[in-house]
C-alpha cells in the first residue's frame, strides 16, 4: 500500500489557525427528521438553472425529479428530498452572501417519506458489469455536484476527462477549514460506502492509484478507511487505494493544494487537471456516487455539521436538501447567549448570512452560529471584541501565507485604488479567496473581503461592456432603420407624383387627340385589341344571324370605349392590390413619424 | 555649398512627397478619437448630455466642444476613464444633465394600461420596445438601456421606471469599508 504512496510534497503557503473540530464530533450523525416545508433552489450548483419539471399543487414522492439537466451549459438535476405536495415555486432566499433570492420549489412534507417506486430498481452491487456511459448517465441522472463546496456538477467533470489519461485520483478528505467535521463523520462511519463509491471512479476513469488525502487530525477517519480497505476485498481497485496522512494545514483541502501535496504537480489556473494526469472529488461526492449506482438514490440529503459557541449540542446530521436552518438549529439545542453570527461554511472561507430563512443546499457543507471572537481563531487570547483595522505596513506575512503565490498586499493597493486592470494583472482570477492573507495580517485588513469586491466588480463591468456593445449595435441599427425607412417613403413618394404627373400628361394627351387610342400601356393596348376582337366576333356572329352590320365608325367608338372601361377596371384592381400589401400599421405609424417630424 | 543646398532642398522635396503621399494613401476615415470615446460611454442613448445619442456626445467631445462631465449614467467612473483617455483633469458631473444613479433602472409597461400607440416604439433608441398598433406594448427588459426616453411621449402614463432586479450572477460584493478611515487618533488635551 505505501509503494502508492512515494512521497508527499509541500504546498505553498498555508496558515495554522486553531481548528475547533472536536465539539461536533461527540456523538455520531443523526438523520435529521424531516420539517414540514422544504425550500428546494433550482440552482445549487455552478452553471445555468435546471428545468422546472413539476407544477403547483402536484403530489410529488421521494426522489421524484424536481428539475431537470440543462442541456445547454454545465447544470445539475434536483429531486425531492422527501413526498410530500409541491405548494409553490417562487423566490425564495438563498444561502448566499449576496442575501439574494432566486427560483425556489417549496414542498410541504406530508410525513410519510415515501420513495418514488420507478427508481427503485434491485439494489445493483454488480456496478462492475456496467458501462461506463450508464454510469455517468446515472450519476448526472442523480444530480450530483462536488460537495467540499464548489458544487461543480460531477457528471460534467468526469465527462471532462475524454480521453485524458488519469494517472492518480484524489479522493479528497482533508477538510482544512476550521469548525467543519462533516467529511470526518462520514468517513468514520460510512467508509465501506466510500470505497465502494471510489471503486465505481476507478472504473470509470481508469485511473492507476486513487490516493485519499486526509489531514492528520483525523486520525478516526484514517483509521477507519484503513479498516475498511483491508476488510473489503472484493472491490476491483483495492489494490490500487491507498491512505494519504496529509500535514494539517490550512488550506490543503482545496483540489490543487491537495494535488500538489500528493503528487508534486502544481496545476496552473487555466489547466484542467485531468491534462495533467489528475482529477480530485471530495470524500462526499464519492459517498453520494455509490447511492447512486448502488442504491439508485438520487442526491436528497447530505451530512451538515451545525456547531460554534453559538448552538448548544453542536453535531453533524444528515440533512434533506431544503432543510430550513433554523430547523437544524432547532435540532441542535437551539442557540446559545453568545449566537452573534451565522455563517454557511467556516470561519475562514464561509459568509455571514442576515438571517435563518434559508435552505440547506447541496453546497452547504456547514452552519457555524457563533461568538464575534471565536470567528478570529488564533489562539492567542483575544480581549478586544473586534480587531481593529490598522494601515498595511507592508510586512508581507500575506505574501508568505497565500498558497497560490500571489502578492495580496498589491492586489490590495490597487483594488483600493479601483485600479482593476493592476489588480488583474496580479492575478487576481488565481486567488482561491482561502482567507489565509486575512487571516495572517498583523493590521487585521479584511484583504479577502477586498479579492471578493474586486472580483465580483470586475465581472459587472466586463457585463456591463458586453451590455453597452449590445446597445450601441442596436442603436445603430435602429438609425440605420430610421434612415432607411425614410428615404424608402420619400422613395415611394416621388413615385407617385411622377405617376400623377405622367396621367396628367396622358389625359392631357388624350384629350387632344381622342381619335387614336393610347398605347403607352401596355396592358391597356391589349385589353383593346382583345375588346376589339371580341366586337369583331359579335359582329360576325350579327352578320352570320342576318342583322344588320354595325358601321365602323360605331364599331371604333366601342372599341373606344370598352378599352376605358377595362382601363379603369385594371386601375381599380392595382389600387385594391396595393392597399393589401401595406399593413395599416405602417401606415398609421408613418402617419405618426411626419406627424412628429412635422413637430420637431 | 551649392552641392550641400541641393542635397538638402532635393531630401526635403522627397520626403515632403513620401510624406504627402502617404497621407493620402494611408487616409483615416473619421477620427479614431471618437471611436474611442465612444467605448467608454456607457451607451444608454439617453441624450441627457443634450446630444442626441452617445456617439454624437464623443463626436463632441474629441473636437473639443464640450466637456468630458455631461454623462449622468456613466458618472464618476466614465468621467474617470475619459479624463485618463484624454489626460485632461477630472471634473465633477454637470449636475444640470441629470443625477447619477447608483443602481441601474430599467422600464415596464404597465400592460393593462397600454392602449397601443407605438408612440414608445418609437422613442426607444435601442429598439427594446415591442407592440403594434392597439396591441399591447411590453418591454424587453434584457435590452432596456434604462434611457427613459419612452416616458414622455406615452399619453396614459403606463411606464414605470422600476430598479434593474440584481441577479446572483450578477451581484457585487460590498467594498469593505477602508482601513484608513479607522486610524484611532488620541487627541492630547491641551493644557
Amino acid at each position: 500500500m505505501t509503494s502508492l504512496i512515494q512521497k508527499l510534497w509541500r504546498m505553498r503557503g498555508g496558515v495554522h489557525p486553531s481548528f475547533h473540530k472536536d465539539e461536533s464530533t461527540h456523538q455520531p450523525i443523526q438523520t435529521a427528521p424531516i420539517p414540514p416545508e422544504l425550500v428546494i433552489p433550482l440552482q445549487q450548483h455552478i452553471g445555468r438553472s435546471s428545468i422546472i419539471k413539476v407544477v403547483v399543487g402536484e403530489k410529488v414522492l421521494k426522489g421524484q425529479l424536481l428539475a431537470a439537466t440543462n442541456a445547454v451549459s454545465p447544470s445539475a438535476a434536483v429531486h425531492a428530498p422527501t413526498s410530500g405536495v409541491v405548494t409553490a415555486i417562487e423566490e425564495r432566499l438563498l444561502p448566499h452572501p449576496s442575501g439574494l433570492s432566486g427560483q425556489c420549489i417549496v414542498i410541504d412534507t406530508d410525513g410519510l417519506d415515501a420513495w418514488d417506486e420507478s427508481l427503485a430498481s434491485p439494489t445493483n452491487n454488480d456496478y462492475q458489469s456496467v458501462a461506463n456511459e450508464q454510469l455517468l448517465d446515472l450519476i448526472e441522472a442523480a444530480g450530483i455536484v462536488g460537495l467540499g463546496g464548489a458544487a461543480f456538477p460531477s457528471a460534467v467533470k468526469l465527462a471532462s476527462v475524454g480521453e485524458s489519461v488519469i494517472d492518480t485520483l484524489i479522493i479528497n478528505g482533508a477538510e482544512c477549514e476550521p469548525y467543519i467535521s462533516c467529511d470526518d463523520q462520514l468517513m468514520r462511519e460510512r467508509a465501506d460506502e466510500i470505497l465502494i463509491g471510489i471503486d465505481i471512479l476507478m472504473q470509470l476513469l481508469n485511473a492507476k492509484r486513487c490516493l485519499i488525502g486526509i489531514e492528520n487530525n483525523k486520525p478516526d477517519a484514517i483509521h477507519a478507511l484503513e479498516v475498511a480497505l483491508s476488510m473489503q476485498s472484493n472491490l476491483k481497485s483495492i489494490d490500487k487505494i491507498a491512505v494519504a496522512s496529509v500535514p494539517t494545514m490550512y488550506p490543503s483541502g482545496d483540489a490543487r493544494q491537495l494535488t500538489k501535496i500528493l503528487t508534486g504537480v502544481e496545476i496552473p489556473k487555466n489547466v484542467r487537471s485531468p491534462s495533467l494526469g489528475s482529477i480530485c472529488h471530495n470524500v462526499a461526492t464519492a459517498y453520494s456516487i455509490y447511492q447512486a449506482v448502488v442504491e439508485s438514490k438520487p442526491l436528497v440529503s447530505r451530512i451538515v455539521t451545525v456547531t460554534g459557541n453559538g448552538v448548544k449540542q453542536p453535531q453533524n446530521f444528515e440533512a434533506l436538501i431544503g432543510t430550513p436552518f433554523s430547523f437544524l438549529v432547532a435540532q441542535a439545542g437551539g442557540y446559545t447567549k453568545k449566537a452573534e453570527r451565522l455563517v454557511m461554511g467556516g470561519p475562514m472561507m464561509g459568509f455571514a448570512l442576515s438571517t435563518d430563512d434559508v435552505p440547506v443546499v447541496k453546497a452547504t457543507n456547514c452552519i457555524l452560529v457563533s461568538s464575534v471572537d471565536q470567528l478570529q481563531l488564533s489562539d492567542d487570547d483575544v480581549t478586544e471584541t473586534e480587531k481593529i483595522v490598522m494601515p498595511c505596513i507592508r510586512c508581507g506575512k500575506c505574501m508568505d501565507a497565500c498558497p497560490v503565490s500571489l502578492l495580496p498586499q498589491q492586489m490590495y493597493w490597487h483594488t483600493r485604488a479601483k485600479d482593476f486592470e493592476k489588480v488583474e494583472e496580479h492575478k487576481l482570477s488565481d486567488c482561491i479567496e482561502c482567507g489565509a492573507c486575512s487571516y495572517v495580517c498583523p493590521s487585521h485588513i479584511p484583504l479577502v473581503d477586498y479579492f471578493k469586491f474586486a472580483k465580483t466588480e470586475i465581472r459587472a463591468q466586463k457585463l456591463a461592456a458586453v451590455k453597452a456593445d449590445q446597445s450601441r449595435e442596436r442603436h445603430e441599427f435602429n438609425e440605420y432603420r430610421k434612415v432607411r425607412d425614410k428615404e424608402e417613403r420619400e422613395e415611394k413618394r416621388r413615385k407617385q407624383k411622377e405617376a400623377l404627373q405622367a396621367k396628367k400628361a396622358k389625359e392631357s394627351a388624350e384629350s387632344g387627340a381622342a381619335e387614336t387610342p393610347a398605347v403607352d400601356d401596355k396592358q391597356d393596348a391589349i385589353k383593346a385589341a382583345m375588346a376589339r376582337a371580341k366586337a369583331k366576333k359579335a359582329a360576325r356572329q350579327a352578320e352570320k344571324d342576318g342583322t344588320a352590320v354595325a358601321e365602323p365608325v360605331v364599331e371604333d367608338k366601342q372599341d373606344l370605349i370598352k378599352a376605358a372601361m377595362a382601363r379603369a377596371q385594371a386601375k381599380k384592381a392595382a389600387r385594391l392590390a396595393e392597399t393589401d400589401t401595406i399593413k395599416p400599421t405602417t401606415d398609421k405609424q408613418n402617419a405618426q413619424q411626419e406627424d412628429s417630424n412635422n413637430a420637431v | 555649398m551649392l552641392m550641400a543646398i541641393l542635397i538638402m532642398v532635393g531630401l526635403a522635396v522627397f520626403f515632403g512627397a513620401l510624406l504627402g503621399y502617404a497621407s493620402l494613401r494611408f487616409k483615416v476615415e473619421g477620427d479614431p478619437i471618437t471611436d474611442q470615446i465612444d467605448q467608454l460611454l456607457p451607451q444608454t442613448q439617453c441624450g441627457q448630455c443634450s446630444y442626441p445619442g452617445c456617439r454624437p456626445y464623443a463626436d463632441a467631445i474629441a473636437k473639443g466642444e464640450v466637456g468630458i462631465n455631461q454623462c449622468p449614467p456613466g458618472g464618476e467612473s466614465t468621467i474617470q476613464a475619459l479624463a485618463d483617455l484624454l489626460d485632461v483633469e477630472v471634473i465633477p458631473l454637470n449636475e444640470e444633465m441629470g443625477e447619477h444613479l447608483d443602481e441601474p433602472t430599467v422600464v415596464i409597461i404597465r400592460e393593462e394600461t397600454c392602449i397601443g400607440c407605438t408612440l414608445c416604439i418609437q422613442a426607444c433608441p435601442v429598439d427594446a420596445i415591442v407592440g403594434a398598433a392597439k396591441l399591447m406594448h411590453t418591454v424587453i427588459t434584457s435590452e432596456c438601456t434604462g434611457c427613459n426616453l419612452c416616458l414622455p411621449p406615452c399619453p396614459v402614463d403606463c411606464i414605470d421606471i422600476i430598479p434593474l432586479k440584481q441577479r446572483i450572477d450578477t451581484w457585487v460584493a460590498p467594498e469593505p469599508v477602508s482601513a484608513l478611515t479607522k486610524i484611532p487618533v488620541r487627541v492630547e488635551a491641551k493644557s
